[in-house]
């Protein structure tokens, strides 16, 4: 960064020398990864403060341009890595919407238990690393224990705890079964008293609502006009989710609440967090109980899907379909042209850009990246405020460098 | 206001022939030229609710088939209280791609066109800090631009490397 930037207040002339200037980051415990501020502080005031991104860019819209729309599910699987699922199904969402494909009833049902829990993982260390941040160590331990639980169910399904890369074109990599419903089930039953206990911790916790109400306060206008989403945008009183608002999925069969506050503060978002929970885990019930039975991925011949292991080796039209789809000169033929699809993530519009030129790679591979977004508005939201607040602020807005600068 | 109400507004401004709209699925599109960009947003903004500018990003269409133009720049629109979304469409090109900045009209456009100025050099004028976002400011190329190759052109190992002694 060069150095003008960092010369901000020089404005109000030579009475301004007793301020100082303060480097947090890029290695900081309350940043989680690599982001770093530079603030200028009076006293232990943040006059200004610049943030400086990009230490983790590794060019993940650029490998996006040259990797297959299957294969790229590996890549977006580490943008958000506290709920990679949700990635995923983010980025079928906007292929799946570029090539026109309806996929089966059984496989939104199961994308949206998968994506569910990965929000309620997502809130977990949201909420816990914002309160362990602040000093408020147990929560964050006992969301932390129910996010191994989310683990091992995704495990169950895919093999792999952190990164699934779960989902394919058209539909799921392999089907669940009834053992992984009853995990399921299981987690879903033990969770609401682990909610109650985090929520105990922390609800009522005197130091915590301290160091949280009225900071980083974001009035509505600013919300919108500053382009924020999801719980931040909620808790500042704006009336928006994607699962309502544009139905996505099969969200238009659960009954459930959008949670708002209208404070905008960094408790009204940790309220607005610890709600939505409780929310995922009534949809997570809804779709279990009614799990429709059927294939999970689109028929084969449509020639859009990866065909199963078994079909590829007992079978000639699933080697061919297989073929089909993995030789580089073949592969998809979108339509030649471009869409835009976006998720409600956890933290906010998640949504792709992807431009087509009729072949199996995407020709562009744009994320909007929630996480960007609202880290723009961080200067503005903690300007006026202590040094000490900026945690509570980073926490709240649940910035997550990967996705951050991708 | 719809989709419909929305074009009125617009044909009744610039006229019938002055922008293209396509539709593709469930997105819409206006496309119009470099020069009547600014003039279109702030329409949309004050007089057709969109109010959010919730995505603003780049392409390059170097090797597209059949484009006409380099590099096309999108603006994504929300109406937050009608949950309408519109996509206004134009292009830029080379030597000199330049677009006048859409951050008097939404602050959320700051990083954003920050970001399509460092990966494609598209620059931005009234932006207040037009800075390189993501990549180092010594970078001297665009890369997300389809002449960057995937490796990069080997500027890794010339960075500048401070010395313990030096830094």
């Amino acid at each position: 960064m060069p150095l003008e930037a960092l010369a901000p207040v020089a404005d109000d002339g030579a009475d301004a020398d007793y301020r100082w200037t303060l480097n947090f980051g890029p290695q900081h415990p309350a940043t989680h990864t690599t982001l770093r501020l530079l603030l200028t502080l009076d006293g232990e005031t943040v006059v200004k403060a610049v943030p400086d991104i990009g230490y983790l860019h590794s060019g993940f819209e650029k490998l996006g341009e040259h990797l297959d729309y299957n294969q790229y599910v590996t890549i977006v699987d580490r943008m958000n890595y506290i709920s990679p699922v949700m990635n995923e199904i983010a980025w079928f969402h906007a292929v799946e919407k570029l090539m026109g494909i309806e996929i089966t009833p059984r496989c939104k049902y199961l994308r949206v238990i998968f994506g569910e829990l990965a929000r309620v993982s997502d809130h977990l260390l949201c909420t816990g690393a914002a309160a362990l941040d602040l000093g408020a160590f147990t929560a964050f331990l006992y969301g932390f224990y129910q996010r191994e639980k989310i683990y091992d169910i995704f495990e169950f399904a895919s093999g792999q705890r952190f990164h699934p890369s779960y989902f394919r074109v058209g539909g799921l990599t392999c089907d669940v079964d009834d053992a992984w419903v009853e995990r399921v089930r299981d987690f879903v039953k033990g969770f609401g008293k682990a909610h109650a206990d985090m929520t105990r911790l922390l609800n009522r916790n005197r130091i915590f609502i301290d160091r949280t109400r009225g900071i980083g306060v974001l009035s509505k206008e600013e919300a919108i006009n500053r382009g924020a989403t999801g719980p931040v945008a909620r808790a500042s009183g704006v009336v928006r989710d994607l699962r309502k608002d544009e139905p996505y999925l099969a969200y238009k069969d659960f009954d459930f609440k959008v949670i708002c506050a209208a404070s905008g503060d960094c408790f009204a978002r940790f309220l607005v967090r610890m709600e939505e929970m409780l929310e995922s885990i009534k949809i997570i019930q809804q779709a279990l109980e009614n799990l429709p039975g059927g294939p999970v991925s689109v028929d084969v011949e449509g020639k859009a899907v990866m065909p199963d292991q078994m079909s590829v080796y007992r079978s000639i039209e699933g080697l061919i379909q297989h073929f089909e789809l993995v030789m580089p000169n073949r592969q998809w033929q979108p339509p030649v042209d471009e869409v835009y699809g976006a998720v409600e993530s956890p933290n906010g519009e998640l949504g792709f850009y992807v431009v087509s030129d009729g072949t199996g790679q995407a020709y562009r591979a744009r994320t909007r990246p929630p996480s960007f977004v609202h880290f723009a508005m961080f200067p503005y939201l903690i300007e006026g405020h202590q040094l000490s607040d900026i945690v509570a602020v980073l926490g709240s807005l649940n910035i997550i460098a990967a996705e951050l600068d991708r | 206001m719809t989709h419909d109400e929305t074009l009125g507004k617009l044909r009744e401004r610039f006229g019938a022939d002055a922008f293209t709209t396509s539709e593709f699925r469930d997105n819409k599109r206006v496309v119009v030229p470099a020069g009547r960009v600014t003039e279109t947003l702030r329409l949309l903004k004050e007089e057709c609710g969109f109010d959010m500018l919730f995505e603003l990003t780049a392409t390059d269409y170097l090797r597209y088939p059949d484009a006409k133009d380099r590099y096309g720049v999108v603006y994504g629109l929300l109406d937050t209280r009608a949950g309408t979304r519109l996509f206004v469409r134009t292009f830029v090109n080379d030597p000199d791609p330049e677009l006048p900045s859409a951050y008097p009209l939404w602050k959320g456009a700051d990083w954003l066109e920050r970001e399509v100025y460092d990966m494609y050099g598209i620059v931005f004028e009234g932006h207040p800090d037009l800075r390189r976002i993501l990549m180092p400011e010594e970078f001297t190329a665009y890369p997300l631009r389809k002449d960057y190759p995937l490796r990069g052109k080997g500027e890794r190992h010339n960075f500048p490397v401070l010395t313990r002694a030096e830094g």
